[in-house]
């Protein structure tokens, strides 16, 4: 295995005395494409919440490229070239699609060609033409769109996928894989949160299992899927 | 010629009409009636900085106007300076105060940053009220010559130097919104945690804001004791700033610059005309029954009601 770019060691959560996240180690390779699959409850958006920096204070070291993340705050890991997507699409409601786009690239030393820039984040997830709307005309599956758009203005060489495709119909969880794909073929690796199994092995070069807080397995999707603690925790076989 | 130059250039022309005017009408209550609109033109336009783009609602706009007032006071008994120096000492002090409070309470989020800028007017009241420099609760008056040319009335210059504030406010609240800390504040406003996720470095903005907030409140309650020639606590600290910076913005458009000077002439017009006709102790009434109407019938505002139906 080549050198980790991304690195997560012992990373744990406690909230009192509930212990959601416990010693959590995960490295990643440049432009890997990583699924993160458990149950509900299982501690994935809580390892999510801890390495974007939405979570302050947590247990254990993260680092991005060599740097450690501990202390920094989200928009100085987004500058790192750390992205994220939320469960629920989260636009700016107030402004339209372009300017959505606009803003990481206004505070990304891009002010000037911002809107060039915008333009072909939305070329990539085919919404130009969707450019002057606001968000509450978008469909479910364009506002997933545009927050991908919003992660690529970022030029992430680390995307954190929470669900992306929730709610969405087949068609369209193709689309957005396809828009994934595309985006690791651009350098980026990519941390797949999804509960859309197809959509996961269809990802996915390595897979890694979360159950009640710990991590339970870590390697390729179909030796991982075929382990009887998975299928026993994931899957629901004894 | 670009947009903001054009702007500069009407604003400029708008100004100098209502000398004119004021000029031609000859009364003295002209220019002290279009004081009282446009220093809420000011008040409202600050407000609307931190309210209006960043969402983050200001009570305490009493408190910046009254130490923008203070700072004025202390001023010209420290130093003898007259009121330009004042101005400047009031946006410096209430521009830190803006910053000192942001640093203490923008962790907070909705109604509870709210209470602590509330909580701020009312701690700066109580410290007013026992500082006997600035005459305490008895208050302090400010001696001024009736004339100062080229002025024809010392109301005159102070509307002049009124409707220059307002100008330079409005024009500062036109440049954040067209600004990257504009659309930095407006993505803050309408979701701060994606704010966050995407680069924008929402505390230090808010700072910003807080800052300019301030500043441009206590400018516009700098002039307060020159205009009324005495200044006590309860004048400064009055509900009815607090209630009209919030309101003005609202009514007329918040986040958007041309909102709160809409709002600050429609709603100071009104009291003032309900002051001379009336009563002043109408005032706040009117402010609460527009208030209602606007919120039942166009809660975007003036502007966001064109809007919708343009």
């Amino acid at each position: 295995m080549t050198e980790a770019f991304f690195r997560a060691a012992g990373v744990g959560k406690r909230f009192g005395g509930f212990v959601a996240l416990a010693e959590v180690d995960i490295e990643l390779r440049a432009g890997e494409r990583l699924g993160l699959i458990g149950p509900n409850g299982s501690g994935k958006s809580t390892f999510v919440n801890c390495i974007s920096g939405d979570f302050a204070e947590h247990e254990g070291q993260v680092t991005l490229g060599g740097v450690a993340l501990r202390g920094l705050k989200p928009h100085r890991r987004a500058r790192l070239g750390m992205a994220r997507t939320f469960q629920l699409p989260q636009p700016f409601n107030s402004l339209n699609v372009l300017e959505n786009v606009r803003v990481p690239l206004l505070f990304a030393g891009h002010a000037a060609e911002a809107t060039d820039r915008a333009m072909a984040c939305l070329e990539q997830v085919e919404m130009a033409d969707k450019a002057r709307k606001l968000p509450r005309e978008l469909t479910q599956v364009e506002q997933r769109r545009l927050e991908l758009a919003r992660a690529i203005a970022l030029q992430p060489r680390l995307l954190i996928a929470d669900e992306a495709m929730a709610g969405l119909s087949n068609a369209e969880v193709d689309q957005i894989i396809a828009l994934l794909f595309k985006l690791n073929e651009a350098g980026a690796a990519v941390i797949m949160i999804e509960h859309i199994m197809r959509a996961v092995t269809a990802f996915s070069e390595r897979l890694v299992v979360f159950v009640a807080g710990r991590k339970i397995a870590d390697g390729p999707p179909r030796e991982v899927l075929a382990l009887p603690e998975v299928e026993g925790a994931y899957l629901g076989k004894q | 010629m670009n947009a903001t130059l054009r702007f500069w250039l009407g604003a400029v022309a708008l100004g100098l009409a209502l000398v004119a005017g004021l000029r031609l009408l000859g009364n003295d209550y002209g220019y002290f009636a279009g004081y009282f609109v446009l220093q809420y033109v000011v008040l409202a336009g600050a407000w609307n900085i931190l309210g209006g783009y960043a969402g983050y609602v200001n009570f305490g706009a009493a408190g910046f106007m009254a130490a923008g007032a203070y700072s004025a006071i202390v001023v010209r008994q420290w130093l003898g300076w007259d009121l330009l120096p004042g101005i400047v000492a009031a946006a410096v002090v209430a521009g830190l105060l803006g910053l000192g409070t942001g640093y203490l309470t923008l962790r907070l989020k909705g109604v509870y940053f709210s209470i602590a800028t509330l909580c701020l007017a009312v701690v700066l009241q109580t410290l007013v009220v026992n500082w006997d420099y600035v005459g305490g609760s008895r208050g302090a008056y400010i001696i001024h010559a009736r004339e100062i040319p080229p002025f024809t009335s010392y109301t005159e210059m102070l509307f002049i130097v009124m409707l220059g504030l307002a100008i330079g406010t409005t024009g500062i609240g036109r440049a954040v919104e067209k600004s990257r800390l504009g659309r930095g504040l407006q993505a803050i406003r309408d979701n701060e945690r994606a704010a966050e996720a995407v680069g924008v470095p929402t505390l230090r903005l808010k700072l910003v804001a807080t800052t300019l907030c301030g500043a441009l409140m206590g400018v516009a309650g700098a002039p307060l004791p020159y205009y009324s020639g005495y200044l006590n606590p309860e004048a400064a600290f009055s509900l009815a700033y607090a209630v009209n910076a919030i309101a003005m913005p609202l009514i007329g458009g918040a986040g958007t610059w041309a909102g709160p000077v809409i709002g600050a002439v429609l709603l100071a017009s009104l009291q003032q005309a309900a002051t001379v006709t009336i009563s002043s102790a109408l005032n706040l009434w009117i402010v609460g029954w527009m208030l209602v109407v606007f919120v039942a019938i166009a809660p975007r505002g003036i502007l966001g009601w064109f809007r919708r139906r343009g």
